[in-house]
């Protein structure tokens, strides 16, 4: 106990001299951001500064063993550093996939020489991570995979294509999904490995979505050459891997859902922009009680989130119940922008313009349309539910 | 505070699961139905209950109760619901024993012992028309000496008949439909000019419709101020309505657990029907519905210990969707069971018609939107 008091007071102390004023603001809007990598280009000599400062410290991956470059903390001292981050608005110094996705994996996953070669890199921002997993001809079924990787001796050889690849084109290196088994059960014949994006062989392709500009890629690789210690984990069992990561990913999806408790809710969007009646209620009875059943189905879905918490807190993985997160929290979110677009009525469908921030509006409304497709489907969480949870057989396939 | 239950809960709930299962399984809630009990819950029965100190959950122990906690009457009623246990907990133990709460300490000394010994029901006489609107009372409170005299009606006043107390909301000033003007009595329950009348509903319980020809009742009985009388109410109505919430997430979970059961055993076109996607996946999203009830109902039994008087957003938003959610859940249990869900002999139609009633009493599903949509500003 002494101990986290002495430890939140240090802490205190570091971020009070480490901490840049300007990075004590909330970020504006996405280019705030840091993600860091090869080509990085900082925003502010701050920016680059409290990266810099909060990587040396291991802080960026707070709980990460210390060998690897990470904090080293215990949980107790993590949820200190987050809250004395949140005391004084610090931003991340660092958004990264390789810190949410694969550390995680490496850690549980890869050799003593990987950890040491990969995990320093991603702590201080220096190498930025793209996730190659679906495929044109596998999204929901995921395990059907065709990027092809063979043994060639001394190295493997990649062939194939991977698309909704975030960021591929402004990333340095790739944790990528890849076939090296034909014969077995097409869930037994998947590698994890990685390797370099400036490899020769590999190109990207930006995709635009409805919503306008995206982050998402199509990525193509043409006689990738990989050296063998790049291969995670026991070759033709990567899928153990995916899954792993996959879990992790649904919780992050299903907690960005937006209806914040007690903030601006879609009812006083909707009265500020259509007005109410002598009762302070909603002219628009009909919409009202639509949004009355969103609200009250939001709240109860963040008190679901935060029960999900505590119930980890308390010792209870929350496994398969994370398809249950991402499968109400990107359904509700669509109804929500839906509403959002009715309350905002015409003025909602301005696509480019001042007043509109150039179709912010209807540009996240689109944009919620793939929440309940990346990362599974809506329909593959239900499966998974039905299966892990229920108990409930798999089809019989005739 | 977290939204888990402490180890003194999970106790209390899995003594609740082990008497209730006992006691009170389905087949005694049909054995009254089928002898058509006139109390519609067994005294015996209640008094077995009172003697493990469920009726006086809330009740303060200087009153002979053991001042548990809301989460814990929450979780009794939960079990309840499981197992279609008829008992006047909700109406006596629960609601009155909250009104009473603000009552006078001679009020507190004549009832709470009789409520937390089980001797004493006491029914909530609050409706006057179909739909639960309690600014709407008309019943009329008019000064008389150092009381005041009752006349008008209420109907189905639940647990009403055989009630040895009514707590009775009457207006003592201005119109129907103000929220001013409403004062809040507890009458007992054989007072002269009470007249009782039973009503059936299709859940089997015991409704009452009663009458008040000039029923003569004391200033002492008068809970709170005079015209102060809805504000009075409102937290017993909301420990009301989030007991009815956790009531029916009980009914609800056990509906989905049997049907989860059967989709396993039942075989059509030579396998399990529990293997074909369009069950499954309607299954999982009513998984996902009870687990957002489970927190709202947690959370709503958390809030309403700690500040019962700034409950009722919570309490509207845990009856709201439980109601939504236990008849999507009796709904999904009879299509799912088929043709055997439809008959009597399955307990599949009991299920649905104490759910029908839960979301009706104090407040349904629009009442409870409505009100949420005003807190919230729209």
């Amino acid at each position: 106990m002494e101990d986290l008091v002495a430890f939140q007071i240090e802490t205190r102390n570091w971020l009070q001299e480490n901490c840049p004023q300007s990075m004590r603001k909330p970020m504006r809007s996405e280019f705030d951001a840091c993600w860091g990598g090869r080509d990085w280009v900082f925003a502010s000599e701050d920016q680059k500064l409290w990266l810099q400062r909060m990587g040396a410290k291991g802080w960026t991956a707070p709980e990460w063993p210390k060998e690897y470059g990470g904090g080293g903390l215990n949980k107790e001292q993590a949820k200190i550093l987050k809250a004395e981050l949140a005391k004084i608005k610090a931003r991340p110094a660092l958004l990264s996939f390789g810190v949410w996705m694969l550390g995680p994996a490496l850690l549980k996953f890869g050799s003593e020489e990987q950890k040491k070669q990969f995990l320093p890199p991603i702590v201080r921002g220096g190498i930025r991570w793209c996730q190659g997993y679906s495929e044109p001809g596998a999204g929901s079924d995921l395990a059907s995979l065709q990027t092809k990787c063979e043994d060639k001796g001394d190295h493997y050889l990649i062939n194939g294509q991977k698309v909704w690849t975030s960021y591929a084109d402004q990333s340095d290196w790739i944790f990528c999904l890849v076939r090296t088994n034909r014969d077995a059960k097409k869930h037994l014949g998947i590698s994890f490995i990685l390797f370099d994006m400036a490899s020769e062989g590999v190109s990207t392709k930006p995709i635009t979505l409805i919503s306008g500009k995206s982050p998402f890629c199509e990525t193509f690789f043409d006689d990738v050459k990989v050296p063998k210690q790049q291969l995670v984990g026991t070759l033709d069992r990567g899928w153990d891997i995916a899954k792993y990561l996959l879990t992790h990913e649904r919780e992050m999806i299903g907690g960005s859902s937006d209806g914040s408790m007690g903030g601006r809710g879609i009812g006083e969007i909707a009265v500020s922009a259509l007005g109410a009646n002598e009762n302070g209620e909603l002219v628009d009875s009909a919409l009202r009680s639509k949004i009355a059943t969103a609200e009250l189905d939001g709240w109860a879905f963040l008190l679901t989130m935060e029960r999900s918490k505590d119930e980890a807190k308390a010792g209870h993985g929350i496994g398969a119940r994370s398809s249950m997160l991402k499968y109400y929290g990107t359904e509700l979110n669509k109804r929500r922008y839906e509403l959002m677009m009715a309350s905002k009525g015409l003025s909602a469908l301005e696509w480019e313009g001042e007043a509109s921030n150039d179709g912010q509006l209807p540009r996240q409304w689109l944009r919620t349309k793939g929440n309940s497709i990346e990362g599974g489907t809506s329909e593959v969480q239900l499966n998974i539910i039905s299966k892990r949870i229920l108990g409930l057989p798999d089809p019989k396939v005739n | 505070m977290a939204l888990v239950y402490t180890e003194e809960h999970e106790m209390l709930c899995e003594a609740a699961k082990g008497f209730l299962q006992e006691k009170s399984p389905v087949t005694e809630f049909r054995a009254l139905r089928d002898n058509q009990d006139p109390l519609g819950f067994s005294r015996k029965l209640w008094q077995e209950m009172a003697e493990m100190g469920w009726a006086g959950i809330l009740v303060e122990e200087q009153y002979g109760g053991l001042d548990f906690g809301f989460t814990g009457a929450a979780l009794i009623l939960e079990e309840m619901g499981r197992t279609l246990c008829a008992s006047p907990f909700l109406s006596s133990s629960v609601i009155a024993a909250t009104a009473l709460r603000f009552g006078s300490e001679t009020l507190k000394e004549n009832w709470l012992p009789r409520i937390a010994s089980g001797e004493a029901v006491i029914a909530l006489a609050l409706e006057e028309g179909v739909k639960h609107d309690p600014p709407a009372t008309s019943m009329v409170a008019e000064k008389s000496g150092n009381g005041y005299c009752l006349n008008g009606s209420k109907t189905y006043v639940f647990d009403g008949l055989d009630a040895d107390g009514l707590l009775v909301l009457a207006r003592s000033s201005g119109e129907a439909g103000q929220e001013n003007g409403l004062s809040l009595f507890m009458v007992d329950g054989a007072a002269k000019g009470l007249s009782y009348g039973a009503t059936k509903l299709l859940d089997s319980r015991n409704y009452a419709a009663v009458s008040f020809d000039n029923v003569e009742v004391s200033g002492g009985d008068l809970i709170g101020e005079e015209g102060a009388g809805l504000a009075m109410l409102e937290p017993a109505m909301n420990a009301g309505r989030i007991g009815l919430a956790a009531e029916m997430f009980g009914c609800a979970s056990q509906c989905f657990e049997t049907t989860t059961e059967y989709l396993k055993e039942r075989k059509q076109f030579g396998q399990v029907i529990g293997s074909f996607q369009g069950l499954q996946h309607r299954s999982a999203h009513l998984y996902s519905e009870l687990e957002l009830v489970k927190s709202a109902v947690i959370k709503a039994g958390q809030d309403f210990e700690k500040n019962p008087e700034h409950s009722g957003m919570i309490a509207s938003l845990a009856k709201a969707k439980a109601g939504e959610v236990a008849v999507l859940a009796a709904n999904e249990t009879v299509q799912m069971l088929g043709g055997i869900g439809m008959t009597d002999e399955l307990d599949a139609g009991l299920y649905m018609k104490r759910i029908r009633a839960a979301q009706e009493l104090l407040g349904d599903y629009a009442f409870h939107a409505n009100r949420f949509a005003k807190w919230r500003g729209f």
